[in-house]
């Protein structure tokens, strides 16, 4: 910028790469505040509370909170792009009713799930088109269609459940990886974690999402597709929760039109936990994991204390509110600093010539 | 120097965060290790620590259901418990399953949100040596040891008809104000009431039966429509909960209050205003109280190993005396109980 710039060393900067160190970039991060508070409510809860410590704690809270899990990487870079996915509970919903009855229908469960992870993708696209064709925003749209995807899913099988599902594939649902603690549903969770973290941290598509976040028309200008992205990242969603209504209707033997009612929250939640603005342009999955496992471990330790429902869920409002408010905080913090410290300056400068 | 300031920010920062978080995190281990002493009541005391596991909390129904439990379980020493989900979602039950089950309880008495989908938590909880009774809402008879039914449709049905011939004297024309047309279980009753009424009450004439949809609007609507249609009508017998609240609720302004009958299914807290006043004498449903209290019962029989859930077993339920299993591994509590004037005080759900 300035000529006094060394000359003839093009690659050398007057400024670092990095306003801080990697380790301090990587340890003092909100997904770091996650990861740790997590540890210590695990450890806390390792030696307060009974029977915490036993392997089926870790077998029952993967199974319990896996929809979550899997649902939660669409829904973080759909956050991050500033959007939101409300309608992915009953999209589960729906696929459950669709596996339920294309199975009693006579079809084998993987064709059954093949189609309802196809309509699922429409379903999202659906979404996508109305948020970057019609240009609606997505707050409204998913609302909309919330109401529309569980409509259908409880329209389809009324009041009725379907519950004759093969033993082998209910039994998968609910089985462990070999001799360990671990369900088998982790495989296909740490599969699609591996593609979504590639996609989102180590590709220009990821690069764009984060663009679009912090400003679309930005984003625009520097040449990232914002209409494909979004709508690409809607279908993802579609498909994804698709798969989780797949696995839902099979670990409860049940296809209900009101499976997973309300999971969207819970999704949403555990997202912002993780560290990821809801105004966009800022998060990462280890966080968003973090997020979604020390809502999990918060509600297993406190459920083996004897600890009731309603506090439960005011435990985990106030950690949400508390995360969210944080961010605020801070902000009100720095500047109120700021400002204290200019008219600090400012007095010494006005004093100083006297 | 600007350079520095920007990092001093970011020191700052960092501090408010541990800040914050650290306050989260005391507020959390408070309630985990406040929790603990409950935990090792639930779990340390022999095998008779029995939890009640209703649909969802903060439901009337099921506080004095539980509470009947409560009763019971102390009358022999256990340890109650009431855990369960704030909503009633068919999944909602399983995660409070599995926690039991990893506390070793003795037994989990459960009024089930969906046949099926808690069934998977209690067979693995069954394995683990844990007794599973369910109560008003059944599961499919392989996933529990018993089923505590709260009435049966023969009994449902002839109180029903009992009522309403008393109140009328056993004579003159009645109606029925029922749910939907194609509901299951109201369709059984409806069949079963005019078996009854032909059987032992030829006096009376069933002229009509009609259907609110279980909507408070229509069910008003077409109490209205049955009185005008039929001027001589003496009696209505509506066996829902919605029905006979929007039934009596039009009665209750009408040139009719007194002189036509009114009875069928109900909750007091529902009706308590009808039968202060006069509109309904009496109406019947089963005591949740008792099946709570039976169900406890049931649970500390199994634990004992008294019963295995087979039919023909027969164990002692406190006040209310002896039971015996049928088949499918059901209980039955019993007739179900009139409501009125003089004992609905009793009654809070």
């Amino acid at each position: 910028m300035s000529d006094t710039t060394l000359a003839g060393t093009g690659a050398t900067r007057t400024y670092r790469d990095y306003g801080h160190p990697l380790w301090r970039r990587l340890l003092v991060s909100r997904e770091s505040a996650v990861i740790l508070l997590l540890l210590l409510v695990i450890g806390v809860a390792m030696l307060r509370v009974n029977n915490f410590g036993s392997p089926l704690t870790m077998t029952y809270l993967l199974l319990d909170v896996a929809p979550i899990l899997l649902i939660a990487l669409p829904m973080t870079l759909i956050i991050i792009t500033g959007e939101i996915d409300l309608s992915v509970a009953s999209m589960v919903g729906l696929s459950s009713v669709l596996v339920g009855i294309l199975h009693q229908g006579g079809l084998s469960i993987p064709v059954a799930g093949l189609i309802a992870v196809i309509v699922g993708c429409i379903g999202g696209a659906i979404n996508g088109f109305l948020v970057t064709v019609v240009g609606l925003p997505s707050l409204a749209v998913t609302i909309g269609s919330l109401a529309l995807y569980r409509g259908l899913a409880v329209g389809l099988l009324g009041t009725t459940a379907v519950t004759d599902f093969p033993q082998f594939w209910t039994d998968l649902a609910k089985s462990k990886i070999g001799g360990t603690a671990l369900p088998s549903i982790i495989v296909p969770f740490l599969v699609l974690l591996v593609v979504f973290a590639l996609l989102l941290h180590f590709t220009p598509f990821g690069r764009g999402i984060y663009s679009i976040g912090l400003s679309s028309e930005a984003a625009t200008f520097s040449g990232v597709n914002v209409n494909r992205t979004k709508f690409i990242l809607f279908v993802l969603a579609g498909a994804v929760s698709a798969f989780a209504g797949i696995y839902y209707t099979l670990r409860f033997g049940s296809a209900r039109g009101d499976n997973a009612t309300g999971l969207e929250l819970q999704v949403i939640a555990a997202v912002l936990l993780g560290g990821v603005s809801i105004f966009g342009g800022r998060g990462a999955l280890h966080g968003v994991i973090a997020g979604v496992l020390l809502i999990g471990v918060l509600g297993s330790a406190l459920r083996l204390a004897n600890v009731t429902a309603d506090v439960i869920n005011i435990i985990t409002g106030v950690l949400l509110v508390l995360s969210v408010v944080s961010t605020s905080v801070l902000v009100w913090l720095q500047n109120t600093w700021q400002k204290s410290r200019r008219s600090a300056r400012n007095r010494t400068a006005q004093h100083s010539p006297h | 120097m600007l350079f520095r300031t920007h990092n001093t920010r970011k020191t700052r920062t960092a501090a408010v965060a541990a800040i914050a978080l650290s306050l989260a995190l005391v507020a959390t281990g408070c309630s985990a290790e406040s929790g603990t002493s409950g935990g090792t009541d639930g779990g340390g005391d022999a095998n008779l620590a029995i939890t009640f596991l209703p649909k969802n909390l903060g439901n009337p129904y099921f506080d004095t259901s539980d509470a009947g439990g409560e009763t019971a379980i102390k009358e022999f020493g256990g340890t109650f418990a009431e855990v369960g989900p704030v909503e009633a979602t068919p999944d909602g039950q399983v995660s409070y399953i599995n926690t039991l089950t990893q506390q070793g309880v003795g037994a989990i008495v459960v009024s089930a949100n969906d046949p099926k989908a808690i069934g998977g938590a209690l067979t693995e909880a069954r394995d683990a040596g844990v007794k599973v009774v369910t109560f008003d809402s059944d599961t499919d008879p392989e996933y529990r040891d018993v089923f505590i039914n709260q009435a049966d449709a023969e009994g449902i049905a002839k109180v029903q008809v009992d009522l309403i011939a008393e109140q009328i004297g056993d004579a003159g024309e009645v109606a029925i104000l029922s749910a939907s047309a194609n509901a299951t279980n109201q369709n059984a009753w409806i069949k079963l009431m005019e078996e009854e009424l032909a059987t032992n009450h030829p006096n009376i004439t069933l002229v009509e039966t009609v259907y609110g949809d279980d909507d408070d609007q229509t069910s008003f609507d077409k109490t209205a429509a049955l009185l005008q249609s039929h001027p001589n009508l003496k009696g209505i017998m509506s066996p829902t909960t919605v029905g006979i609240a929007a039934a009596a609720r039009y009665l209750q302004t009408s040139e009719y209050k007194g002189t036509v009958a009114l009875t069928g299914l109900g909750t007091p807290n529902q009706l308590r205003d009808y039968i202060e006043d006069g509109t309904v004498t009496a109406f019947a449903l089963w005591n949740p109280a008792d099946l709570g209290y039976l169900a406890a019962y049931a649970a500390k029989a199994l634990i004992e190993g008294d019963i295995t859930g087979a039919d023909g077993d027969s164990f002692d339920a406190g006040e209310l005396g002896e039971f015996t299993v049928g088949a499918d591994g059901v209980v039955l509590l019993g007739d179900p109980f009139v409501f009125d004037k003089a004992n609905i005080g009793d009654f809070d759900f």
